[in-house]
């Protein structure tokens, strides 16, 4: 029995999610190994040998693994399969789109977003927006599963000592081809992975008022900013931003909630942070219900009184 | 070309679900059902590409009881030409639906299946995909954007960091993301007349899926309650709370 974790990255570093799916993986027993299928993605395999409690790196090369597409990395799962009882995913938009398309070609049923491992082939997962959780128990011999890395410790990314071994990689599929991103560049912490985040709603009413008003709380408090659906259907917020079931799922230290009314889908995507703050001048706001300090104010005089107070 | 969409027949997202006291699912007798909100905008996106001259007949898709039939029909009010439902008691899970998708696809030989990207009952995020994988067709997931043209369609995805472009050749499957579109309201005119569509019904035995579980729930709980929080009457309080209390800044 072995679990294989098909590592998220960036041809050179190995993002946060690895980290808490490798400590999910973990605990579903047996060798640990990690694929880094990329392009020159060297860096990236010593940084995944490093990660305490990984046994081995599998790494595979070619160009066409650049942009992570699904059916060339698939691809590449598939060829390692046989050897595995576990085939890990983080719960990110780059795991999702790969994970269910290795589980079909296998002939197995996918697990999505486990939130935790009860025994090797019992998990548990939120359903229904998070306002049910389901424990499933998976029938097939191979586990495909994708991990919610807010309901996992990140693994320590140094301590371990892997042996890499180079793996010749899967032809290119050919079905598909990467034209460009537009990846929104800042500096700030990235939101699944922030201690503190804060995050607007439709109430800030435009763009510039949303980064004039929420901008200097998040740079006082190190924070990353989040937005409800409202605010980024609204053009106040990019869509990355987007803070519920269809957006993020964070779990922060401390949620700041301004001008949300706290709809079940926006809950959905933060209930789980330790410390709620909601500020909202709407007495009725079911953000109060969730919230663990309210204060029922008008944020455009209360967020520039909290920044003079921090 | 042809276009398949696949449709789910869901709680409706409004309603707070209940989870029963024994254990064995949510409570979903007398709660107001409709189409899963993704899906609509699958169907929406379809339709464009028909009003568009890009593709020529739009298919509605839905897999479950009989009470699908009300969602097929309003993906038919939106505008699908024909709609299909496969009809089983049994739970489907996302395995099962994409081979049945899979076997209308070998059947109608759509150009294009549209998808959404998740159901917001099971929140699994999987169909599409593995529909892909199993007619080894391209996919294009979480879709904001989407172009066809030359056997070709060009797709902008939300990524975790923010929008990737992505070129697929045709057929392919394409799931949709919340911005790819703002679907239509459905009219009366068009309520009646999706009446009159066709609408065909099969059983999964007669496409030759087995459609048996793979994943046994074995309990569905509530989520852990939160503790009551309290209000602060003012931000000075908030901050001292903050600071001496929860620890957190």
């Amino acid at each position: 029995m072995a679990c294989l974790v098909i590592a998220e990255h960036d041809n050179n570093s190995v993002k946060g999610a690895t980290l808490n799916t490798v400590t999910a993986a973990a605990q579903c027993g047996g060798d640990l190994h990690v694929l880094i299928a990329g392009a020159n993605a060297g860096p990236a395999a010593a940084a995944a040998a490093k990660i305490a409690g990984v046994t081995k790196v599998l790494h595979a090369d070619g160009a066409y693994f650049a942009h992570g597409l699904a059916e060339n990395v698939a691809a590449q799962v598939l060829a390692l399969a046989s050897n595995y009882s576990h085939i890990v995913f983080p719960a990110t938009a780059s795991g999702k789109n790969i994970a269910p398309r290795v589980a079909a070609k296998l002939d197995v049923g996918q697990v999505s977003d486990i939130t935790k491992v009860v025994s090797p082939d019992t998990f548990e997962r939120p359903i229904y927006a998070g306002n049910a959780i389901a424990l499933v128990q998976s029938l097939d011999a191979t586990k495909v599963l994708t991990v919610r890395t807010t309901g996992f410790d990140p693994a320590a990314a140094t301590g371990g000592s892997a042996t890499i071994e180079v793996l010749s990689a899967a032809a290119d599929a050919g079905k598909s081809t990467f034209v460009g991103s537009e990846i929104a560049k800042n500096d700030r912490p990235e939101l699944t992975a922030a201690k503190i985040i804060v995050s607007g709603g439709r109430a800030l009413g435009s763009s510039e008022k949303f980064n004039e008003v929420l901008t200097p709380l998040a740079d006082k408090l190190g924070a990353a900013l989040g937005a409800s659906r409202a605010a980024v259907d609204a053009g106040y917020a990019p869509n990355d931003w987007q803070v519920g079931q269809t957006g993020k799922i964070v779990a922060p230290q401390l949620y700041v909630a301004c001008g949300i009314s706290g709809a079940i889908q926006h809950l959905a995507g933060m209930k789980d942070s330790k410390v709620i703050v909601a500020i909202n001048k709407d007495p009725e706001a079911p953000i109060f219900s969730v919230a663990d300090y309210g204060l029922e104010a008008d944020l455009f005089t209360a967020v520039p009184e909290l920044i003079k107070a921090l | 070309m042809k276009v398949l969409v696949a449709v789910k027949r869901v709680v409706d997202y409004n309603v707070k679900v209940r989870v029963k006291s024994d254990g064995t699912g949510v409570d979903i007798a007398n709660v107001k059902m409709s189409m899963n909100p993704f899906d609509e905008i699958a169907v929406e996106e379809a339709v464009r590409l028909r009003e568009k001259g890009a593709v020529t007949e739009v298919i509605a898709v839905s897999c479950g009881v009989t009470q699908c039939q009300e969602t097929l029909r309003t993906a038919m009010a939106i505008g699908a030409d024909r709609a299909i439902l496969v009809e089983t008691a049994e739970e489907l899970q996302p395995l099962a639906v994409a081979k049945v998708l899979k076997a209308l696809v070998d059947k109608e030989q759509p150009g294009l299946v549209i998808l959404g990207k998740q159901a917001i009952d099971d929140d699994c995020n999987q169909t599409g995909q593995m529909l892909a994988a199993l007619a080894d067709l391209p996919q294009a997931t979480f879709a904001s954007k989407v172009e066809v043209a030359g056997g070709k369609a060009s797709v902008t995805r939300e990524v975790d960091g923010g929008l990737e472009t992505i070129s697929i050749s045709l057929p392919a499957v394409i799931t949709t993301d919340l911005r790819l579109n703002e679907p239509r309201y459905v009219t009366l005119p068009n309520i009646m007349k999706a009446k009159k569509k066709q609408l065909d019904i099969f059983k999964p035995a007669d496409l030759g899926v087995d459609v048996a579980p793979r994943i046994k729930t074995l309990k569905v709980s509530e989520p852990p309650k939160r503790s009551a929080g309290i209000k602060v009457p003012d931000v000075a309080t908030l901050v001292s709370k903050l600071k001496n209390d929860a620890k957190v800044i």
